[in-house]
């Protein structure tokens, strides 16, 4: 299944991988760099990363439905985020989220037919003093009323705010320069000490079933 | 009481419009906290921090000097960094990796050497997509700088961190399950005993986790002694803390606040921090420390802003967080949203928290919506009783993690102290505040 992930994502993919006691570690970081080439989570590439870090593709998926922001269908180029949690609430975040239903045409959780805004409603974002909060691809565009709200997708659709906002699956546009600068040696040592202690772990447990068996 | 000037131990950066830069940091005296630590003993670092009695940020209020302590003894170890802050009503953490990166890492740093581990994780929230930036940024920076890495500032020691996103998930803020997380699986909550981190944690190996607002107190302990730090605050409650002001008032935001010296009502009044409740409403109730907290009315307004203090009064000062409510507030609609949260919000493996909060958010839903029955009240109660049996506080424990039975919390609170609203929601078969 491998070739659907381009190069350049497959390069970051493997240096992400090396810095992971483990690469199954990897997987959620390797969906997001996915979503950063698909916009969304496709078979073929969670397919890719499964073998990227040695689970099967159903793990990969399984793992994926469980977070929020991994995208097993495919999302408009901007995921407009509205939270209506208690701050929000207390502050019009439902009202807010009704009017963004009406103004699109769409419900929470859907995307508009031109497949620019899908409009999500959202938990707590941490943002809580700039109520109603609204995010838009997990950045923050501060608090809205429904005017400046119809304004910010206008902006949207017309591409004026893609230089600060990149398309949906874009996370982090920041690279980690370089790998793991601790001595490799002792990060071997560190991995074989780690292997040991399991295996040990492992038999001790063996042990312990192996005895309460047999009493 | 008032507002005491107890400097500012996290926040001294932060009003720079370039903070989160190296150079900004270093003009402001970044990483002389770790250079200090990188001249003495890891034990001698461990032990300003435990005499600082620096309590947890993140929530459960442990203190980190005694929780690194327990870090069993292996020849791997991890620290971890908890930066998932999905409690709803807390931001502070959004603050700190925004705006003063480097100061996390100088205390992740550290940390790390205190500890003697080579391998730290500081784990954000994927939908902090600015802050992950500014924390690879500066560690980028950091690196380049000798702060990071091999052989830290030539003092012989080196540790690596990686920066790891998270995906959108509250409960992989707990602990276990944010291990679950960092290895690449679903955020299930690990069963306490035995899978205490400090025993067996990431990969199975000892893992410290701490908060990002407990690291970034560490260059200021070590520079200046957990003395001056213990000296701050009363009782247990030393230091300095964050405060997420939220709600009906007229200047919601972040507040570094000396613990218990300052109220609630200060927090809420003061005309340099929240400014009162705003519009010239009344206060009708606030929420002390996270949706996972019992509220307070405003009888509970002057008590101080310190862990045992709440605690004592019956709720808990948890992550930091208050959420004023004004007179205009509807007590059902607010109680309704936080259960909604919780529901959603369930990881599922524990049929309490799973079925609990579902059966609880569709009776909120109906009483908040007009279709309530007479006996729903009842319902409610009973159905809170089988979550957190006795409904007492601390709640007990009938799950694998204390989301379960933190989610009778507010509908609990709302029908103690709003029990008319409830009635009168059944009664006229709508929401009086529309
Ligand atoms: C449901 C739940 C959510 C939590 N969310 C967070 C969180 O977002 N950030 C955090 O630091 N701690 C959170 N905690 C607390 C952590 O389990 C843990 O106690 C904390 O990270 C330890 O760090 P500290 O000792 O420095 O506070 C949460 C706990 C629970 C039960
Ligand atoms: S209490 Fe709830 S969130 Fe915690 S492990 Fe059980 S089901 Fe999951
Ligand atoms: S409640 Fe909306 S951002 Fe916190």
């Amino acid at each position: 299944m491998s070739g659907h992930l381009g190069p350049d994502i497959l390069a970051r993919a493997r240096q992400l991988i090396s810095l992971y006691p483990e690469p199954r570690s990897a997987l959620v970081p390797l969906c997001h760099l996915a979503q950063e080439q698909d916009g969304w989570l496709r078979p073929e590439a969670m397919a890719e990363i499964a073998e990227l870090v040695g689970v099967t593709p159903a793990e990969v998926q399984g793992t994926a439905s469980f977070y929020d922001m991994l995208h097993l269908e495919p999302v408009g180029t901007y995921l407009v985020s509205i939270c209506t949690n208690i701050s929000c609430m207390l502050d019009g975040g439902l009202e807010l989220l009704e009017h963004a239903e009406e103004h699109l045409g769409v419900g929470a959780g859907g995307t508009t037919p031109d497949g620019k805004i899908t409009l999500e409603e959202a938990e707590c974002l941490a943002d809580c003093d700039h109520a109603p909060c609204v995010q838009v691809n997990h950045r923050y565009v501060g608090a809205q009323t429904p005017e400046t709200f119809d304004a910010l997708i206008e902006d949207l659709r017309a591409g004026r705010r893609s230089d600060e906002i990149p398309s949906h699956g874009t996370l982090i546009r920041v690279r980690r320069d370089g790998g793991l600068r601790a001595d490799p040696e002792q990060v071997a040592s560190e991995r074989a000490a780690m292997a040991e202690a399991k295996a040990r772990r492992a038999a001790e447990a063996a042990e312990a079933a192996g005895g309460e068996g047999g009493s | 009481m008032a507002v005491t000037d107890a400097p500012r131990i996290v926040t001294a950066r932060i009003d720079h419009p370039d903070s989160y830069t190296l150079e900004r940091a270093l003009a402001t005296g970044a990483y002389e906290g770790l250079r200090k630590a990188l001249t003495m003993t890891p034990e001698a670092v461990a032990a300003e921090v435990d005499a600082a009695s620096l309590l947890g940020r993140g929530g459960a209020g442990f203190p980190a000097g005694r929780k690194w302590a327990m870090l069993r003894q292996s020849p791997v170890t991890y620290l971890v960094v908890n930066g998932d802050e999905s409690e709803p009503a807390t931001f502070k953490d959004h603050l700190l990796v925004e705006r003063d990166p480097h100061q996390l890492i100088e205390g992740v740093v550290i940390a790390a050497y205190a500890l003697q581990v080579t391998r730290a994780f500081i784990f954000l929230r994927g939908e902090f997509a600015l802050g992950l930036e500014r924390v690879q940024a500066a560690l980028n920076e950091a690196y380049a700088h000798g702060a990071v890495g091999a052989d830290i500032f030539g003092s012989g020691f080196s540790v690596d961190i990686v920066v790891h996103p998270g995906a959108g998930a509250y409960i992989c803020g707990e602990e276990t399950s944010l291990l679950e997380s960092l290895e690449g699986k679903r955020g299930f909550p690990r069963i306490k005993p035995p899978f205490f981190p400090a025993a067996i944690g990431l990969y199975g190996e000892p893992t410290v986790v701490n908060n990002v607002e407990t690291m970034s107190n560490l260059p200021w302990i070590v520079t200046n002694g957990g003395a001056a730090f213990a000296a701050l605050g009363e009782g247990r409650s030393t230091g300095t803390r964050l405060f997420a002001l939220a709600g009906h008032v007229r200047n919601p935001g972040v507040y570094e606040l000396e613990m218990a010296k300052t109220t609630f009502a200060d927090l809420i009044n003061a005309p340099v921090l929240g400014g009162g409740v705003r519009h010239g409403r009344e206060l009708k109730a606030f929420i002390p420390g996270g949706v996972s907290a019992p509220w307070f009315g405003p009888d509970q307004i002057d008590l101080p802003l310190g862990q045992d203090e709440v605690g004592a009064a019956g709720s808990m000062l948890g992550s930091g967080s208050v959420v004023v409510m004004d007179d205009h507030t509807c007590a059902v609609r607010a109680s309704w949203r936080i259960t909604k949260f919780f529901s959603r919000e369930s990881c599922g493996q524990c049929t309490p928290c799973r079925e609990g909060s579902g059966w609880l958010e569709r009776i909120m839903e109906r009483i908040e919506t007009g279709r309530g029955r007479p006996d729903d009240l009842d319902l409610l109660l009973d159905a809170c009783d089988n979550i957190a049996p006795g409904l007492t506080w601390p709640p007990q424990q009938t799950t694998i993690c204390v989301l379960g039975p933190s989610i009778p919390s507010s509908i609990h609170s709302a029908i103690t102290m709003f029990r008319d609203e409830f009635l009168t929601h059944i009664k006229e078969g709508g929401c009086p505040h529309g």
